[in-house]
Order: structure tokens, then sequence, then C-alpha cells
């Protein structure tokens, strides 16, 4: 992994959600456990147990604690996250007894809007009593970010996802990072704001600010991203193709 | 002791129009056959309550037998939208759709605390959210600490419906995988359906296991298949491909009522 960052690294090069999703992984190299739901951060906490971290345990909040699943799944439900747990248990346990307390240490979520503290939309856009679009609601999200102790928000970077005023405030989520496939948003430790601390390979600043609602404030030198190495990239795409 | 009964009998004699009726099943066990059978036997004024709507509240909703629905998350788990619900609340259509929605801690603990026979159930969560305003929920201080906690009402059930996969002959109900709230929705409800994918003569603990003793249920039916496309661990599977075919589908109207009318009403095979 010694060549120079202008050149390519990889036998065939990382999409944008590629790379989003391969960063997502790196994050929960040194994590003891991470809650998730479907979606990219699934497949980046899996890919995460098999690439880094064997002993990542994987909680979806279906009731499923320290699943193995071999193929990602399409619900948090599947019957081959229920066989492969450590423990399966049931849905006020789960909140109650295990995300509430925090023994979950990261917890990754998504959302249809983030505003600059990083507070999340999942219930609708326009008005809440007349919708123009009604979004599936809160699900678990407010107490999963409320219990566990590090919350990482994994969501594409465009002006419909990064605004200025959210129409809803589902949660509250005070995210330690924001994953986008541009780069990586954190916050600011005083005033909470997320500035662009990184850049993936091929994004610009320019680029993150004009996919963003608000004036993002930006560090004096974004740092630019490892890029996936092929190793990545391959158990990445080896994964989904399963 | 609980009546074993044919599923259509037990729907006719446990749920009436108006009733508030919570179908559950946390992505598993969901009960589909039961639903569908509601569906058929033209109930209406419904207070659906569940955490995950699923696919089969919005047949339910798309078939009009809703006026309201008190839910945590209502999507087509890993696809996206459900179409019937969005279309009842964006646009009132069949019939308008009043929502109640909470977290899914919320649900939980409203379920736990019917099930306890409790007011309501105290839990951190909400504060700070716009749900807050938008929903039935209250601050609270704990008298010992003086923390600010939130309060959540129990739930007020006339009945609740749960598929597992094993009764025996007396009534008695196993079921195993993914548990969700089945066992709080059925102690908390005035009464209370589980269809089961076989009788058998005895149960067999299974690692996992959650018992429910027949006679805290009114009726069981055998209903094989009954969660398709949900599933019963360890005798039917998940069929993906079904909530992905749900998600084309159901955008349209016409073409959900006539999938529904060739496939529900119709009664040919339990989906």
């Amino acid at each position: 992994m010694s060549t120079p960052p202008s050149l390519p690294r990889t036998p065939t090069s990382a999409t944008a959600a590629e790379i989003q999703t391969i960063v997502a992984a790196r994050l929960l190299r040194d994590a003891r456990s991470v809650f998730i739901g479907v979606g990219r951060p699934s497949t980046a906490a899996i890919l995460a147990r098999e690439l880094y971290n064997p002993d990542l345990v994987l909680v979806y909040e279906s009731g499923t604690i320290g699943a193995r699943p071999w193929r990602i799944p399409l619900s948090i439900g599947d019957g081959e996250l229920a066989e492969t747990a450590e423990a399966v248990v049931s849905v006020p346990e789960m909140f109650n007894y295990w995300i509430g307390p925090g023994r979950i240490q990261v917890a990754f979520l998504g959302a249809a809007q983030v505003d600059r503290l990083g507070n999340l939309n999942s219930t609708v856009i326009g008005d809440y009593d007349h919708p123009k679009t009604r979004l599936p609601g809160a699900g678990g999200a407010p107490e999963i970010a409320l219990g566990c102790p590090e919350v990482i928000v994994v969501a594409p970077h465009s002006t419909r996802t990064f605004v200025e005023k959210l129409d809803f405030l589902t949660t509250v989520a005070a995210p330690k990072a924001v994953i986008t496939d541009l780069g990586v948003l954190e916050p600011d430790p005083e005033t909470k704001e997320l500035a662009l601390t990184e850049l993936h390979p091929g994004a610009s600043a320019e680029a993150a600010s004009e996919a963003t609602g608000w004036d993002l404030a930006i560090a004096a030198t974004p740092a630019t991203t490892e890029a996936p190495s092929a190793a990545e990239l391959a158990a990445l795409r080896e994964l989904i193709a399963r | 002791m609980s009546a074993i009964t044919t599923l259509p009998e037990a729907i006719a004699e446990l749920v009436g129009d108006g009733d508030t009726v919570a179908l559950e099943g946390f992505t598993h066990l969901i009960p589909f056959a039961a639903g569908h059978e509601v569906i058929r036997q033209g109930r209406v004024d419904l207070t659906l309550v569940r955490m995950t709507p699923d696919l089969l509240y919005d047949q339910m909703i798309g078939m009009g037998c809703a006026k309201g629905l008190v839910f945590s998350y209502g999507g087509n788990p890993g696809v996206g939208s459900l179409h019937r619900f969005r279309d009842a609340i964006e646009n009132g259509w069949p019939n308008p759709l009043e929502v109640e929605e909470h977290s899914h801690a919320g649900m939980a603990n409203r379920y736990a605390a019917s099930a306890a026979g409790m007011p309501m159930a105290i839990m951190r969560g909400y504060r700070g959210t716009a749900l807050m305003a938008h929903t039935r929920v209250e601050e609270i201080e704990c008298p010992f600490t003086g923390e600010t906690l939130v309060a959540v009402p129990a739930l007020d059930l006339d009945v609740a419906i749960v598929h597992a996969q094993e009764a025996d002959r007396d009534g008695n109900v196993q079921l195993w995988g993914i548990p969700g709230v089945q066992k709080e929705a059925v102690l908390g409800a005035r009464r209370s359906l589980v269809t089961v994918e076989r009788i058998v003569e005895a149960l067999k603990p299974r690692p996992g296991g959650v018992v429910i003793p027949g006679w805290t249920i009114d009726a069981v039916a055998e209903a094989p298949g009954g969660s398709l496309p949900s599933y019963a661990l360890g005798i039917t599977e998940r069929d993906n491909d079904f909530y992905k075919f749900w998600d084309k589908l159901s955008r349209d109207r016409d073409e959900f009522r006539s999938w529904m009318d060739e496939h529900v009403m119709a009664e040919v095979g339990a989906r």
C-alpha cells in the first residue's frame, strides 16, 4: 500500500459507494460491538468482521445479538441472523437491557435528512400533518442514538439529504462522524457543527460544499481517505455477490 | 385451555368492527393468514397496532380495514416504502388514516406495560425530538433520583393475533427464533388468537423457545405457511423476492386491488 495517492491503487477503481462502505467498515477495526440496520451500514459491519475484526459483535434490532451472517441480509429479521446469533432476545429486552444501558458500543444510522448538528429526520418530508412524502418513521433510531456511546451516520452526500433545516427532528444523533460518499464530516469540539475533515479519493471540497444545503465548514487541510486496497475491494465485491 | 378452532371461526368470534387489533411479529412470524382472513371477512374501522406495519398492514390499509394506525416503523424492510400506507397518509386512499407513531423502544415499552397490567411504562428517550409534540408521551420525574424520564401509555388492545411454530392439543403454544413482542401482545390484550404451523402431540423444548400457556390464549388455529412471505424459523423461509415484488406491484391502486382479489379475496392459497 505504498503507491502515491495520485496513482490508482486498485485493479478496478472503486465507486464512491464502495469507498463509503469500506471507510465505514474501517471505523469498526477496534470496536467491540456495533448496532446496525440494513443497507450500506450492514454491509460495512459484515465486511469489518470478515476483514479486520472477527470478534466484532453484530447486533440487529430484531433481537439478534452476535449474528454471523455469511450473506448480506435483506431484512434485519432474516433467518440467518437468528440462526447464527449468540443470543436472540425480545424487542423490549433489546431496548431496555441492551441498547438503553449502553451495552452496544457503536451505532450505525442512516436518515433521509441530516442537519449541521447531525440531527436526523426519517419521519416526513413536508408538513407533518400533510406530508409531501411519508417516510417510514423513527424505528429504533432515537433510543439507539441515546443509548449507544458512539454514533456513526452513513448517508449519501446531496442537498436533498444534507439540509439547512430538517422537516422533522426524529433523532438527536450527536454523531462522532458522518460518512458520505464524498468524505467524512466530524463535529467541531465546541460548536458541534459538522465540518468536512476528510475527502475520499477523487472527491473535492467544492463538490462536498455544493452537495451540502448549508454553508459547510471545511477543515484547513482535509485529509485524504486512504484508497481502498485491492484486498478490501475484492472482499466487498465478493460479499455483495454472495 | 384455549379452544382449537378454525381460522375463519376464530376471526369471526374474536375480531369486531372498530376494534383495536395488534397482529404482531417482528419481521419473523408475521400472521399473514390471519390478517388475510380479517380482510376477507370485511372488518372495518379497525385501529391497527404494530411496531412494523410491514406488507400485511399495507394490504389491510389498502383494502380499507383500518381507520387508525399505531406504529413505529412503516417501511418495507430493506426494500423501501410501503406504498398503500403512504397513499393512505398522503392522499387519504382508500380512506383517511389516523396515525399515532412512536419509536420502537416506546412501542416495546407500551406492549410490556400492557402485559404487566400497568397504565404506563417509563423509559429514557423521545426528549429533544419532534415526536414529543406529535405523540402520546409525557415527561415524568424519577421520585428517587430526580432524573427526567418519559412515560408512555400502555397499549389498550382488544385483540392480539400472533403466529407460532407449534401448539399442542391443549392449545399451549411454542415459538422460537426472533420473538419480537408476541408474548407481550398476547398477555396485554383482552382477547387473543394464535395461528400455528402445526399442532403436535406434545411441545418439545427448543433453544430460545417462548412458551405461552394455553390458558392465556382464547383460540388457536392451524395455518400452515401462515406467516409467508414472512417466515417461521425452521419451517418456512422468508420470501425476500416477494418483498421486492410488492414494492413494484403495490405502487398502483388498481394493480394492488386486482392482486388482492385474486390472491386473498378468492382464497387461492395463503400468501
